[in-house]
């Protein structure tokens, strides 16, 4: 179960979106145009059982996305969905790593706050014995070229999504 | 029956006498017959762990995998001293003030140590900076990496941060750091094989008691290494599927 965004927990003015997370069902989430910038030398890594709710965070994790190691543990990953990230892309990850195979691409987060951030993420099946049992996803800071090009495709990608 | 005992060639050297002392405590105490091979660099390590000459061994992240998963070996132990982190160094005099600074043609002095590089390789992406577009200075120690820094034949090094740490005090102050990484969760492991598989409880339940004794924690001072953590296999194997991803480039 994900609850919707708190107004108290967004600092400044924000937009209110509702996504449609899959497995989820509807969410209300509150945006700020405030981006936090990626901390230098860190990983954030969390795992997933195979239905993508949260098992392990880091401590990187818990600072940079602003919930609980309580809050974030038991919820789904959708919990970061930033409403500009295209839908395609995740429906990429989820078909990729469902495969067996691993997924890379450039990710902006949601943070409880409102703010955002933005990751080069890799996930990996978890794979013990022959069988998947979780996915392992592994954040780090992005190159700023590479951001600025994935903020320009996103755009058109949300645009053709009729959002 | 005799058993072969490597140490991952990433070593210090400070530590030599320190694995042969290890070495010999570990067969008192466990009966068994073990002989210290060390390798002098990477490829010899990987030919035995292929030829499946090894028995025992301190591996490096990198080779965990190799061993865990195409091998059958199984963790015992990590140093409780922290986990393997890197460090990105310029020369002190150098106009380089954060990584983004440097730019694609840079020279990168680094050493044959795989999970260093890669995590200073990872540490290094934030200025587009990847294996095909700098220029590898390959150092057999890391005071050769400082001094290839000094000399300005490298722009950046990348360091075992821990071996960054132990730079005498007048080579810490000719270099300065650019970021250092907080992976926390990258270690060597103390490894044994599948010849010693009835042998692994007792082995682990020595080298975790080793920290009790004050005889036998000087041991381990020896090698650098405060105490022995136990672990599980999933703590490995969240490690080597965290390896696999930083280790992932797309076709």
């Amino acid at each position: 179960m994900l609850s919707d965004m708190n107004p108290a927990d967004v600092s400044g003015d924000y937009r209110e979106y509702t996504l449609d997370l899959f497995g989820v069902g509807p969410r209300r989430v509150l945006v700020t145009d405030e981006e936090v910038p990626y901390p230098d030398g860190r990983l954030i890594v969390s795992r997933t059982d195979t239905e993508g709710i949260i098992t392990h965070v880091n401590r990187s994790f818990v600072e940079m996305s602003g919930y609980t190691e309580d809050e974030l543990i038991g919820a789904p990953h959708s919990i970061l969905r930033h409403p500009d990230m295209p839908r395609a892309a995740f429906a990429d990850l989820w078909r990729t790593v469902q495969a067996g195979e691993i997924w890379q691409g450039y990710v902006k987060n949601l943070r409880k706050d409102g703010a955002y951030y933005w990751v080069k993420a890799t996930v990996i099946p978890n794979v013990r014995r022959g069988r998947i049992v979780g996915y392992t996803s592994v954040r780090r800071k992005p190159e700023r070229r590479k951001v600025e090009e994935c903020i320009a495709l996103y755009a058109r990608m949300v645009a053709e999504e009729g959002r | 029956m005799s058993y072969v005992f490597t140490v991952s060639p990433d070593f210090s050297p400070d530590y030599l006498a320190g694995w042969f002392v290890f070495n010999t405590w570990l067969q008192r105490v466990s009966g068994l017959r073990f002989h210290l091979e060390l390798m002098d660099h990477f490829p010899a390590l990987r030919q035995a762990i292929e030829a499946d000459r090894i028995d025992l061994i301190y591996a490096n992240p990198h080779d965990a995998a190799t061993l865990v998963r195409e091998k059958g070996f199984v963790a015992l132990v990590k140093p409780g001293d922290g986990a393997d982190e890197a460090v990105i160094a310029v020369s002190a005099d150098s106009p380089f003030q954060r990584i983004e600074d440097l730019e694609p043609g840079s020279r990168i002095a680094t050493t044959g140590d795989p999970d260093v590089h890669l995590v200073g390789m990872i540490l290094l992406e934030p200025a587009g900076l990847n294996r095909e577009n700098v220029t590898l200075h390959r150092c057999d120690s890391y005071v050769l990496v400082a001094k290839c820094l000094f000399r300005g034949e490298s722009d950046a090094g990348i360091f075992l941060a821990r071996a960054f740490d132990e730079l005498s005090r007048p080579v810490q102050d000719r270099l300065r750091v650019l970021v250092r990484s907080d992976i926390q969760v990258i270690h060597h492991y103390l490894m044994a094989g599948p010849r010693l598989a009835d042998w692994v409880a007792d082995l682990r339940d020595a080298l975790i008691a080793m920290g009790d004794d004050a005889k036998t924690a000087e041991i381990l001072k020896g090698l650098g290494v405060s105490r022995w953590e136990a672990v599980d296999e999933e703590e490995v194997e969240f490690m080597i599927d965290l390896m696999d991803t930083l280790s992932y480039s797309p076709a």
